[in-house]
């Protein structure tokens, strides 16, 4: 087949091109430990310590760390707001208790869809102390622009 | 003329049929562009929904203005356009000129089914159709009619192939009934998850004959068919743009062998990249997720491959009618004709719409905009601009085509189409930004309590975009319903085939077949989808939609 050398010197840069935003898709996955939601992971129904998977909670795990499960349902989330100290390493879970929802926390790299049946758990890590806003992102009746929640990143020094 | 161009005459029976198919499509799309003028006009704080007949929510109008313009408006046109294009390509009619018109009623009272639904707020689920919001079953045995519909094509389509191949043997499939066969054969494999979800899962269950309904295995399956679709509808276009817009513009198709092999390698690529959707979903393989990446970007290829071809195409035009110099034959192009200023202006904002599409499949970059007023900002460049301008555009010549009526007035028809790129440019640019700001979308923003004052001035432009566009769409409808009832005759309106260069040479054989890029769609749909459909299908989480009614 008769290919324009110019067509083919195209092709190969599209090619090339698209490689590049590959390594760089890699990279900022790995190295700035960007995360997306994978299989589901569950918790165990009751934790040692007591904390039951059907409830909404945040419990601290250590210095640091954090586990949050949070419930989405029309129109709120549960728990409303979340209180960590800056430098927290946080465990999502996130569940829904009825329709699909969303679940953005604003200027963070913490978003994923909460789903029936299912349960999201995405890990991370809060530098910047400040109020970020939760938003409900995926459409779930008429009260959905209501349904909002705040994280609370506190000073260190609050939290001594 | 053109030595490959035909006197064929397409028969008035098929006229009518590809008339009217364009006419209900059009009909919908009207009634979706004044859905999103309120969703604009809300946007930027002026909220028109209460004092509207009919329209109770904001979701009811946006659940209209999704399934009337990418689902009805879409399929109606295409399935007109390309039936009448594949006809006119291969010289004879359809096998069947009445399982065309067949086609046209089960649509039609699909279509009606659908449009009941949403119109009596019973179908406030969102084009999308998420599981376990529940509509009304008129709305699901609908959108399935018109699914039906478009394979009913697919098969007349393929019936026509056949009788033609045995009535021409040894000739190359002529461009035009190419690209139609092309665009249907992908969709045919590609509507495979709308139809399983829809037959076994949600009709069913809407009908109250099973109880309860796993939302991941059906958002799967809807958006197993819910990316190819976006091919469906633009491969028309490009059909347009390859093999009509260089003979609009004064040009000659410049490669025809890439031509093909772009369109054939949309049947593979289009297929496995709907996960893409559902990077943020729990339940699904990060591993998955990256082969979606992977091949959604793969599909880059054959788009990089027509932006060159096509405007290679429009150089050879420029330059035959006289334009000089590295960018002068630009000039030269026909830019008060508003069938090619329409495609022209259509495809510069496709550019913008595919970059931002990259963005959107980048798996690590999707976390920022998923969700958020980008991704309309994002289509509304490819779909409603690209593909909606160029169906406007071929409208213009299609019309007179089809009735004999001159376009009513084509000044008008020129500053229509410019004005619906502006209002375009607008709206998307202040989608975009929003987006970027983390402005949800499918959100009544102008109520929302937790409104940052950062997106006031993005969410303006979508407003003052939408007001735009709106004034555009009505001076399009005006066109259309005055060239209709024009006395005014057109004249032998042709169907414009570019001609190919015929430097190109001769067509490798496998230019030719369908079957190699069938069989290695459907491999790629087992290894991309299979594994994650079984396990899916093997470990159900079903829930019952929510006592209380969400809309
Ligand atoms: C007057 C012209 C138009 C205006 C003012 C307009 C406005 C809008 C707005 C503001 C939204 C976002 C709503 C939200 O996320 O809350 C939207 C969504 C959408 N628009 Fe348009 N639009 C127009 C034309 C079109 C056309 C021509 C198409 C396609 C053929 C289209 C397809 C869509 C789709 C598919 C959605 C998403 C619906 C959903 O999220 O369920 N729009 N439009
Ligand atoms: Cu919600
Ligand atoms: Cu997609």
């Amino acid at each position: 087949m008769h290919v324009h050398p110019y067509e083919r010197a195209w092709i190969i840069v599209s090619v090339a091109l698209l490689m590049v935003f590959g390594v760089a898709i890699v990279v900022s996955s790995l190295s700035m430990g960007i995360q997306i939601p994978g299989l589901s992971a569950r918790l165990a129904p009751v934790s040692p310590d007591g904390f039951a998977s059907d409830e909404p909670w945040v419990r601290q795990l250590g210095p640091g760390r954090y586990e949050a499960n949070v419930f989405a349902q029309m129109w709120a989330f549960q728990p409303s707001e979340i209180r960590v100290p800056a430098g927290s390493t946080v465990t999502f879970y996130l569940h829904s208790r009825d329709l699909l929802h969303g679940f953005k926390i604003l200027d963070t790299n913490v978003s994923l869809m909460a789903i029936p049946g299912q349960v999201g758990k995405v890990t991370a890590t809060f530098n910047q102390p400040g109020e970020y806003l939760i938003v409900c992102n995926e459409y779930c009746g008429v009260g959905h622009q209501a349904m909002f929640g705040r994280l609370i990143v506190e000073e260190p020094s609050a939290t001594l | 003329m053109a030595a490959n161009a035909t006197s064929y005459q397409v028969s008035p029976s098929e006229k009518r049929l590809a008339l009217v198919f364009i006419l209900t499509g059009f009909a919908h799309l009207l009634i979706g562009i004044l859905m999103g003028l309120l969703q604009g006009l809300e946007h930027m704080g002026i909220n028109l929904i209460p004092s509207m007949p009919v329209i109770q929510t904001y979701y009811q109008a946006l659940s209209i203005h999704g399934v009337f313009n990418v689902l009805l408006f879409t399929s109606f046109f295409i399935v007109g356009f390309l039936g009448y294009m594949a006809s006119y390509g291969f010289e004879r009619p359809l096998a069947s000129v009445r399982l065309g018109w067949v086609t046209y009623w089960v649509m039609l009272v699909g279509a009606l089914l659908t449009d009941w639904a949403l119109l009596a707020n019973r179908a406030t689920v969102l084009y999308t159709s998420y599981a376990p919001l529940k509509a009304h079953p008129a709305y699901y045995i609908g959108l399935a009619l018109v699914v039906v519909g478009t394979l009913l094509l697919l098969l007349n389509l393929v019936r026509t192939y056949l009788a033609w191949r045995r009535e021409r043997p040894g000739e190359r499939i002529p461009l035009l009934s190419f690209g139609a066969l092309v665009t249907f054969i992908m969709w045919g494999m590609a509507s495979v998850g709308i139809v399983v979800e829809f037959v076994f899962f949600l009709i069913p269950w809407s009908l109250g004959w099973v109880a309860e309904v796993d939302p991941l295995l059906t958002r799967t399956f809807f958006w197993e068919s819910g990316h190819p679709i976006v091919y469906f509808w633009l491969l028309p276009a490009y059909l347009s743009w390859y093999f009509l817009l260089p003979r609009q513009a004064g040009g000659r198709l410049f490669s025809e062998p890439l031509a093909r092999l772009a369109f054939l390698l949309f049947i593979p690529l289009s297929l496995p990249v709907g996960f893409h959707h559902q990077f943020l979903d729990p339940g699904v393989s990060q591993g998955y997720k990256a082969i979606h990446t992977v091949l959604t970007f793969a599909i880059f290829i054959p788009s990089m491959m027509t932006a060159f071809t096509v405007l290679a195409s429009l150089e050879l035009g420029g330059r035959a009618r006289g334009g000089q110099g590295l960018l002068g034959w630009v000039t030269k192009l026909p830019w008060k004709d508003p069938v090619f200023t329409g495609q022209a202006l259509g495809m510069l904002l496709f550019a913008l719409g595919g970059v931002s599409g990259l963005i959107n499949a980048s798996y690590t970059l999707n976390l920022e905009v998923h969700n958020t007023l980008f991704i309309p900002g994002h289509f509304h460049l490819t779909v409603g601009a690209a593909v909606v301008m160029t169906f406007m555009a071929t409208s213009f010549w299609l019309i007179p085509h089809l009735t004999g009526r001159a376009l009513w007035n084509r000044p008008l028809a020129l500053v229509q189409v410019i004005l619906w790129a502006v209002g375009m440019t607008f709206m998307s640019r202040g989608m975009s930004w929003a987006g970027m700001l983390g402005a949800p979308r499918r959100t009544m923003l102008g109520a929302a309590t937790y409104r940052e004052a950062a997106w006031n001035e993005p969410l303006e432009l979508v407003g003052v975009g939408g007001v735009i566009l709106t004034i555009a769409g009505i001076l399009f409808f005006l066109n259309l319903v005055l060239t209709l009832l024009n006395r005014r005759p057109a004249g032998e309106v042709e169907v414009p085939l570019a001609e190919p260069l015929p430097e190109a040479g001769p067509l490798p054989q496998y230019l030719d077949r369908f079957m190699p890029w069938v069989v290695s769609g459907a491999l790629l749909v087992l290894i991309g989808y299979g594994p994650t459909i079984f396990r899916l299908l093997t470990t159900m989480q079903t829930v019952a939609a929510p006592a209380l009614n969400p809309f």
